[in-house]
């Protein structure tokens, strides 16, 4: 039974980091029709600038505190880089989808690259706060403490995505323009903004991933955030391209499966499965769990 | 007929292609200031293309001057803020938005005419939190006639807004763009020639990419042999 | 007139490829050593490989208009099964390269034909699903065979003498030539024939295909198989060069290293993906050796760093060539004029049925 709470508070976990990097993909391609593979690049950012901040911070002597201003400053690095990203690279294109994703390939391996380069392609420890280490007891199970916090990360990300969707302008139009963009524009609405917005909003949700990442693996090296997004897209895909609540049911789903199957069955099942239930919700409904993409 | 006042919008020599086909083929009209200006034509010739160039959603070839300014080149969200207002073919009202949203999302500045719109709607005030997506399709049409009166506009480009509706509905719809009319200037898209008859001043037809009649709607309304080498019907249409 | 050239051109440029063994040339850095040196064989004949197996994808993605990111998947088939076939099995190498064949063929008409019910986003995901799965099951290492990370080496002991030693490194390549040559040869003829018409037209508006009675899925199905079975070819090829199987070629990242290559070539183009196959196994080669070099050495941190990168170095020239020269290599010889061969696929990604956009809109 305590191994059953275990797994699923991490399968929970790990859906967390999913979500948060799902939540990203599904609002940039739901609204400008952009698949960004870039998005390894920014939890990877994320994290290494989480990283390498919290070694400068010396300044701030108490562990935690030094760890929330360097993770701050991750999610800040993530934004800016989003948005940047954006304007220099994504807008330029207009609607080109395909030369828009393939800028992003381009962009992920460049990035990542450099990373590799500044920082080398070994691990590095990663400063978790030590109280995230230690476990809780919850039904008999000892469950370490950063569980909850990627779960509660999550959960507040989805409120604080919700809530902005449903009770902001902009909120509302990007709300309309994944439904369909050009009537927006035919309202007379600039979605420019909303554009750089979304991919500001995608790189911090991403950063909080690669934050996250950190914490739970302990350890950072420049691939990890490819490897998370790899299930991230599938999590995008199987939630339906543009729906948060998808990215969010899909995200635990996967998380669970991944767990349960990767125990009770045999490493690499879960995994597996996973990508089983991708293409058979994709052969059953197209568009994923949640299709309002109008693309 | 001479038209002593300058016209509201010109358009001259508009080409646009979709594909390789070339849909419209250098039309040029005017619509003048004041009424509703009726585009005709047999499916397929070229309207709907023609209200979606001079929104921007086709980029086309050639010159459209709204009140003396160029429009062509520009973005369409720069178009509307200009005072163009659009209801689409087909409502393209947001599903997943409430009405109330779908209201509030057409706010352009801050003089949004909920008065206005609510009188000539009162459904749109009852069913505000009612997802747009589950309304009949005569509510819808009400949502995006509504939304594109929410602010005052210069023109306003109506795509066959009575596609699809009951009779009833339909003299609804008539009866609501005649009460706009007054105050703004319209160019309707219409298949239906007894709301066209009923409201229209000035008519347009489109034939082949081409414009082929460009005058008085009566005058074309009133003779049937024109109406039917023109538009292909045997004139009347309806209600 | 022009396809005679073309033909001219094809048999000129291959015949000299052949010669190359034979020509001791030194060459000045570009390669490590000289021309017909082993090692420089050996690179020479992976950038052939490439060269044909990204033409493969250039067949399913460029022609036919079928964005796929699962095609590592039949690559490896070929590199994975010759390996373990040969050594775990213990069987001949013709037993080996007969069952390959068989699974080349199967497999993709299996998958195929179920990943085909879905178009655009969906298909790629279902494709990079499939992939992904073969990945792990090669993760997993069931009953030992894949070899996990560490992969498995090639039975030397099976193969024919002419293909083992490394004096032999000369018969390899003309093995990769050949196989470069074969798949040239089938591509062209392809589609040129009434398929391969069909499956530009199937990339052009599908609809139209449908209207027209023709039937896009069997087509798709043909594309699909043909191209993945090639791919499986070019694995044995690959797998004999280096002499063993490793889980790199079953990741995504080397279909997305393929989508560089094709997009880099120009897509849709005959040849075009070859150069991109060529093009990017030499740099990203040589990329890491000449980062190494004194020149690079002797820059300011801020250069070094990234240079050093064979990776950052590619992603920044793939980021420039999709902006300034979207057509691709091929595009700058402008052998045919397009609309930037990837921007016609543009319409890949639309929901299946959707009629296409004709203009980019203004946003």
């Amino acid at each position: 039974m305590d191994t059953f709470v275990l797994l699923t508070l991490t399968g929970l976990a790990l859906g967390a980091m999913y979500f948060l990097i799902a939540s990203g993909l599904s609002l940039i391609y739901g609204l400008m029709g952009v698949l960004n593979f870039a998005h390894g690049a920014f939890i990877t950012v994320g994290t290494y600038a989480t990283w390498w901040s919290e070694s400068k911070l010396d300044a701030i002597g108490s562990d935690p505190l030094r760890f929330v201003v360097a993770a701050g400053i991750g999610l800040l690095c993530g934004a800016v880089l989003g948005a940047l990203v954006e304007i220099v690279l994504i807008r330029p294109l207009y609607q080109r989808h395909i030369e828009q994703a393939l800028v992003t390939v381009g962009l992920s391996l460049a990035l990542i690259a450099l990373v590799q380069g500044i920082w080398g392609p070994t691990e590095r420890i990663y400063p978790t706060p030590k109280w995230m280490y230690e476990t809780t007891s919850i039904l008999g199970a000892q469950i370490p403490n950063d569980r909850f916090v990627e779960i509660a990360a999550a959960v507040v990300t989805l409120g604080a995505l919700t809530a902005f969707l449903r009770y902001t302008r902009y909120g509302l139009i990007i709300r309309a323009g994944v439904e369909n963009r050009a009537m927006v524009t035919a309202l007379g609405i600039d979605v420019k903004k909303a554009f750089t917005l979304v991919f500001a909003i995608g790189g911090v949700a991403a950063a909080l991933a690669g934050v996250l990442a950190g914490v739970y693996f302990g350890s950072v090296d420049p691939h990890q955030g490819t490897s998370l997004l790899i299930f991230a897209f599938i999590v995008t895909v199987i939630g339906g391209l543009g729906s948060i609540t998808g990215s969010a049911v899909a995200a635990v789903a996967v998380g669970l499966i991944q767990q349960y199957a990767n125990y009770y069955a045999s490493s690499g099942t879960g995994d597996l499965a996973v990508v089983l239930l991708l293409a058979l919700t994709l052969l059953v409904k197209p568009g994923g769990l949640a299709p309002k993409v109008a693309h | 007929m001479t038209e002593p006042a300058a016209p509201l919008l010109s358009v001259r020599d508009l080409h646009v292609y979709l594909g390789p086909s070339h849909v419209l083929q250098g039309i040029s009209f005017d619509v003048p200031r004041g009424g509703v200006t009726a585009l005709l034509g047999r499916n397929g010739v070229g309207k709907t293309t023609t209200i979606r160039s001079l929104m921007g959603l086709v980029r086309p070839r050639g010159s459209v001057v709204l009140d003396g300014a160029e429009l062509n080149k520009l973005p369409t969200h720069k178009i509307v803020g200009r005072g163009v207002g659009y209801v689409p073919e087909d409502r393209d009202v947001f599903a997943g938005l409430t009405v109330k949203e779908n209201l509030e999302l057409a706010e352009r500045n801050g003089s949004a005419r909920y008065d206005l719109v609510y009188e000539l709607f009162p459904e749109l005030q009852e069913r505000a939190e009612q997802k747009a997506g589950t309304l009949s399709g005569g509510q819808q049409q009400m949502v995006a006639i509504g939304r594109a009166l929410l602010n005052e506009n210069r023109i306003l480009l109506v795509d066959e807004p009575t596609k699809g509706l009951a009779p009833l509905l339909v003299t609804e719809v008539a009866r609501v763009l005649e009460h706009v009319s007054e105050t703004e200037t319209m160019l309707l898209v219409e298949q239906n020639l007894g709301v066209v008859r009923r409201i229209a001043r000035d008519a347009i037809v489109l034939d082949a990419g081409r414009v082929t009649y460009a005058g008085s709607a009566e005058a074309l309304l009133s003779d049937p042999d024109r109406v039917r080498g023109l538009l292909g019907v045997a004139g009347g249409g309806a209600h | 007139m022009r396809r005679a050239l073309g033909i001219v051109v094809a048999v000129a440029v291959f015949g000299l490829l052949a010669l190359v063994p034979k020509v001791s040339l030194d060459t000045h850095g570009v390669f490590s050593s000289e021309l017909n040196s082993p090692g420089t064989l050996q690179l020479l004949g992976l950038m052939l490989v490439f060269g044909g197996v990204a033409l493969t994808y250039d067949l399913l993605f460029g022609f036919t208009g079928l964005l796929s990111f699962g095609h590592a998947l039949y690559f490896a088939v070929g590199v994975y099964l010759t390996a373990i076939g040969t050594t775990k099995w213990d069987w001949s190498l013709p037993k080996t390269l007969a069952f390959t064949a068989l699974v080349g063929l199967v497999l993709p008409l299996v998958l195929g034909a179920v990943s085909l019910r879905v178009a655009g986003i969906a298909f790629a995901m279902v494709t990079l699903a499939f992939a992904e799965a073969g990945s792990i099951l090669v993760d997993k290492n069931p009953h030992g065979w894949s070899g996990g990370e560490e992969g498995v080496a090639v039975a030397f002991q099976k193969l024919p003498e002419s293909f083992v030693g490394v004096l032999n490194t000369k018969n390899l390549y003309w093995l990769a030539l050949a196989y470069l040559v074969v798949v040239f040869v089938i591509v062209n003829w392809a589609v040129d024939s009434s398929p391969g018409r069909v499956w530009q037209a199937i990339r052009e508006n599908e609809r139209r295909v449908e209207v027209l009675g023709l039937q896009p899925f069997r087509f798709k199905l043909m594309a699909f198989v043909l191209s993945s079975f090639l791919a499986t070819a070019g694995g044995v090829v690959y797998v004999l060069l280096i002499g063993g199987a490793t889980p790199q070629v079953t990741t995504p990242s080397f279909t997305l290293a393929l989508l560089l290559m094709v997009v880099i070539g120009g897509t849709g183009t005959r040849w075009g993906a070859v150069l991109g196959g060529v093009v990017y196994t030499f740099l990203d080669n040589r990329l890491l050796d000449w980062s190494d070099s004194q020149t690079i050495q002797d820059l300011p941190k801020a250069l070094r760093i990234p240079l050093s990168e064979p990776l950052f170095v590619l992603g920044t020239l793939f980021i420039l060539l999709v902006y300034f020269l979207p057509g691709g290599l091929a595009g700058l010889a402008r052998l045919r004029p397009r609309r930037g061969g990837v921007a016609l696929l543009d319409e890949v990604t639309t929901t299946p049925g959707a009629t296409v956009e004709p203009e980019a809109e203004r946003v």
